[in-house]
């Protein structure tokens, strides 16, 4: 081992492939030296050092360090080892972790110029994005998230003791059915303290005291007034339940009126960690543009400084330029877009833009073109921006051409598909366009709300779903997701599928069979 | 930054998911084994394997967009020669195409692989069989240890002096360390020369010639490392022995693919608990109408013949093929047969006398089960006992070694083999 680990004033990290923790942390050092010249802002790293067991492991449990017990992660398991052990599928270098410290895994098995990179990737790229994005600052709690997972943890554990693992796995299941309807999409209004409602109150009164006037008691009341005031019994209804309310989740946490206390807190598990990786599902692109555009970035320059031998450089660029590979769509291997090289090829054009602008790019891009800053520029971008946002922006005519993308439009009414933009003057906006449609998490995810409740009669749920492009739900998965639904709310469940025109194509239903009570 | 070493710290922290995904899936799974279990070679019955689950049973269902109807819109890389405008003739469904939208439906089977042990107690759990009797028929793990040849290192308990001082022997021999005797002969000579006077040259020579024998002995020891031997054991199964498995069916048109199956499962199950007592089972398949032919497996359950009903054709053929390759002072023999219960009624007594006086002595047990379908009605359950049954039913007696017992379900199998057990139990290991 002592080979392995340069000497203190030899500029090199390391000599060959083995390293030891000296090296680990000598190679960390080099890292973290260009990632601060660099400016990047990262939490604390905690870089744990495991086996590929344990890698199958985390990948059970989403990757996190620790999770409650549920089968659907032992089904996840089980699939992931059989594929593994017939080598049908490698194991990932890393897993990262959005929390502070942030966790970053290391493969022991791989060799120091890898662990270089996946340092750079990890413990810089994700990192900095992370604590830098607003969807993540606005929506994750980095600070909180592995106490809150023991918490959940340990109060799933202590719940199966109390009633048994059948009850609980039987709610897990029907919160799990519905996770996808358990996140807040939009940041809705904060409910206020009793102390800034009461100052917001006196507030309110001062302003009225001051703008006081005897004469406006005399003023009649307009039409428009008049007509809202008539709300129907419906309205008020909604209005008291907050209806309409997307997630659906929340909404059983709050109103369900057969729910226990403790199953009410283990959908809320359920819902809070979806909302937890909300983020990154809206992100993916860019979060592995970030990172590789940041190893990338690292390992040069740690080359250029000769930190690096060469031959551990030719291995970095061997595995760089897999995980950049993009098939082309007729290609055997095609498997969609691969967000590392979209966010990648974008991340560098960007680069080029700011530094050597063409005539073109100052056309479309009159702020950014050679403005000579592109770190800065990027950081700019990771900090605002996410992945429907960042294509609508940022994506160049000349990626466009580079990677030749083009559009397909496929109606189902239509005997054949079209193309319907390519790489050129008249695609480039609408190339752009359906891309970030493509990257729009909300349009990927049903848009389901629930509309109504029948509080006077039998308490009939009504939920609806907005169909758009005329694409339904997966008939046989509502069903089965609605009988979850119906479980839980513990009385009969509605779901209407209809389109912007108000048609309403299909409708399911789902009674109780075992509530829980 | 700090850096943690995980490496140490226990793995297998899905363990309890994994066992709520079997537990959860345990139905699914036991259906799984079942069918595996049919189209496997009663041979490999007690192998692990892949089984394959339908992804039903452990679908998690979620709210999202159909992957059928509706326009869609799919982004692809690569144009080479598309211009806008141009019409693609749609993709065969499920064809490449969908990738760009990632709501693709996924598989529709769930595969994964069982360790030997899961897969026999499932097997077994299928059977019914109580844990007890679970037991007995995987064996309690006795082992005994068995000499092996020799290894150069062990614990000094098993030092075998006998190898050691052979190999010391041969070193000695090859590197020509002087013997005791022929160093006293020299001494001798030494002291009869120093008595007589004289000889000055030849005293020199003989001292010189000792103290050269005497570096020799030094440098060349009595026992090296390098002679060393130890005993060596390997730990086998107990009893270690051989035993022959005759399976005996009728294959005539009324037994069809229920019954067969029944006694396919009988026999798994016979096999199973010869393989954990025995070193080598083998397994003869004899099946019979009015002729008695050995086949292989394949043959024996799927093929079908036509024609009468003659046991005693396949006891004939039993009684041949062991006094042929399986003489019973060197393999245990275990014999089940397997039969709707129909027989020539002429041939009654030449059956019953083929195995009173040729096969009962030789066995070490001889199962008879009838196989039958579940009566329709409780009414139908006394019907008379078949002809084959009632002729069997006359020898039977507790000193012989035969069992038998109708079987109308996988649940009547186990009853089959507590006489069994029973009979092992009380005659020790006699057997062996």
């Amino acid at each position: 081992m002592t080979t392995a680990t340069a000497g203190r004033d030899d500029p090199l990290l390391f000599k060959d492939a083995n390293w030891d923790f000296d090296t680990l942390s000598r190679i960390y050092d080099g890292v973290a030296e260009i990632g601060d010249e660099l400016k990047l802002d990262i939490y604390r790293p905690r870089i744990e050092v495991i086996t590929t067991e344990q890698m199958l492991d985390a990948y059970a449990s989403t990757g996190m360090p620790l999770f409650y017990r549920h089968w659907s992660f032992g089904k996840q398991f089980v699939r992931n080892e059989t594929l593994y052990r017939k080598g049908w599928q490698g194991l990932a270098y890393e897993i990262v972790i959005n929390s502070n410290p942030c966790v970053v895994y290391l493969l022991e098995e791989n060799t120091a110029t890898m662990q270089t990179l996946v340092l750079a990737h990890a413990a810089y790229g994700h990192n900095h994005f992370f604590k830098n994005n607003y969807v993540f600052k606005q929506w994750t709690d980095a600070d909180g998230i592995l106490d809150y997972l023991a918490f959940a943890k340990n109060f799933i554990a202590d719940c199966e003791e109390k009633y048994g693992q059948a009850e609980v796995e039987r709610v897990l299941d029907a919160a799990h059915a519905l996770q996808n309807q358990g996140i807040h999409r939009y940041p809705g209004k904060r409910q206020m303290d009793l102390r800034s409602e009461q100052k917001r109150e006196h507030e309110r009164r001062e302003h009225g005291e001051r703008l006081f006037n005897d004469l406006w008691r005399t003023v009649p009341e307009g039409q428009g007034k008049k007509a809202k005031k008539r709300t129907t019994e419906r309205d008020r209804r909604r209005a008291l339940l907050g209806l309409p309310e997307e997630n659906v989740l929340y909404f059983l946490e709050k109103t369900s009126p057969r729910l226990r206390p403790w199953q009410r807190e283990v959908i809320r598990i359920v819902r809070l960690i979806a909302q937890y990786f909300y983020p990154q599902r809206q992100t993916k692109m860019m979060n592995e543009g970030c990172a590789t555009y940041t190893h990338y970035e690292i390992m040069q320059r740690l080359y250029d400084r000769g930190r690096i031998t060469e031959g551990s450089y030719l291995e970095f660029l061997h595995s760089h330029t897999n995980v950049v590979a993009q098939p082309d769509f007729d290609d055997r291997r095609y498997y969609g877009l691969n967000p590392y090289a979209l966010g990648f090829t974008m991340m560098k054009d960007i680069e080029r833009m700011c530094v050597n602008p063409t005539a073109e790019d100052r056309a479309w891009f009159p702020d950014m073109a050679g403005n000579g800053d592109p770190v800065e520029t990027l950081k700019d971008i990771w900090a605002n921006y996410r992945d429907e946002s960042f294509v609508s922006q940022f994506l160049s005519p000349a990626v466009i051409r580079k990677m030749g993308l083009f559009l397909v439009t496929d109606d189902a009414r239509e005997k054949d598909l079209s193309v319907d933009a390519i790489h050129d003057e008249r695609g480039y906006m609408r190339v752009r366009r359906a891309l970030a449609r493509h990257y729009d998490v909300s349009r990927h995810d049903p848009d389901i709300q629930i509309v109504d409740v029948d509080l006077e009669g039998d308490r009939r749920l009504v939920l609806r779903h907005s169909v758009i492009d005329g694409v339904m739900l997966e008939e046989e998965d509502a069903e089965r997701v609605l009988q979850h639904l119906a479980n839980l709310w513990g009385y009969e469940v509605h779901l209407t599928e209809e389109n912007d025109k108000g048609d309403i194509s299909t409708k399911h239903t789902a009674e109780p069979v075992h509530p829980f009570v | 930054m700090y850096i943690i070493d995980r490496r140490r710290d226990a793995s297998g922290k899905s363990l309890g998911n994994r066992q709520r995904f079997i537990r959860r899936a345990r139905a699914l799974v036991r259906h799984a084994v079942r069918e595996a279990s049919k189209d496997r070679k009663i041979t490999d019955t007690g192998k692990g394997g892949e089984i394959v689950v339908p992804v039903d049973g452990v679908h998690e269902p979620s709210l999202r967009r159909s992957s059928k109807g509706g326009t869609r819109e799919y982004l692809l890389p690569g144009n080479k020669s598309y211009i806008e405008g141009d019409a693609i003739e749609r993709p065969p469904s499920g064809g490449g195409k969908g990738g760009a939208s990632a709501d693709g439906n996924g598989e529709d089977e769930f595969r994964f692989a069982l360790s030997d042990e899961e897969f026999i107690d499932l097997f077994l759990e299928d059977l019914e069989l109580p844990d007890l009797a679970k037991r007995q028929v995987m064996g309690e793990g006795k082992e005994q240890p068995r000499r092996a040849g020799y290894r150069s290192s062990g614990p000094p308990s098993s030092l075998s002096i006998q190898q050691t001082m052979r190999k010391s022997l041969a070193r000695r021999i090859a590197l020509r360390r002087p013997k005791v005797e022929e160093i006293a002969d020299l001494e001798a000579q030494l002291k009869a020369l120093e008595e007589e006077g004289g000889h000055e040259d030849k005293i020199l020579e003989i001292r010189e010639a000792l103290k050269k024998q005497a570096k020799r002995s030094i440098a060349i020891p009595f026992i090296d490392p390098v002679d060393v031997r130890y005993r060596r054991f390997e730990m086998e199964p107990k009893p270690v022995a051989q035993a022959v498995m005759f399976c005996l069916m009728d294959v005539s048109g009324s037994m069809d693919e229920h019954l067969k199956d029944l006694a396919k499962r009988f026999y798994s199950l016979l096999y199973l608990f010869l393989s954990r007592r025995y070193r080598y089972v083998e397994v003869v398949f004899i099946r019979h109408t009015h002729e008695a032919k050995e086949v292989d497996e394949d043959t024996f359950f799927h093929s079908r013949e036509t024609g009468g009903t003659v046991v005693s054709t396949a006891l004939e053929e039993m009684i041949k093929v062991m006094h042929d390759r399986y003489p019973p002072g060197v393999w245990n023999i275990y014999a089940a047969q397997a039969s709707d219960g129909d027989n020539l009624p002429i041939d009654n007594e030449k059956t019953v006398s083929l195995l009173k006086t040729s096969i009962l002595p030789l066995c070490q047990y001889y199962a008879y089960i009838e196989v039958g379908r579940e009566p329709e009605e409780r009414r139908r359950s006394v019907e008379p006992p078949s002809t084959l049954w009632r002729a069997y039913d006359m020898i039977l007696s507790p000193k012989l070694p035969m069992a038998m017992r109708k079987v109308r379900d996988r649940r009547d199998i186990y009853p089959v083999f507590r006489e069994l057990f029973e009979r092992k139990s009380n005659a020790a290991t006699s057997g062996v």
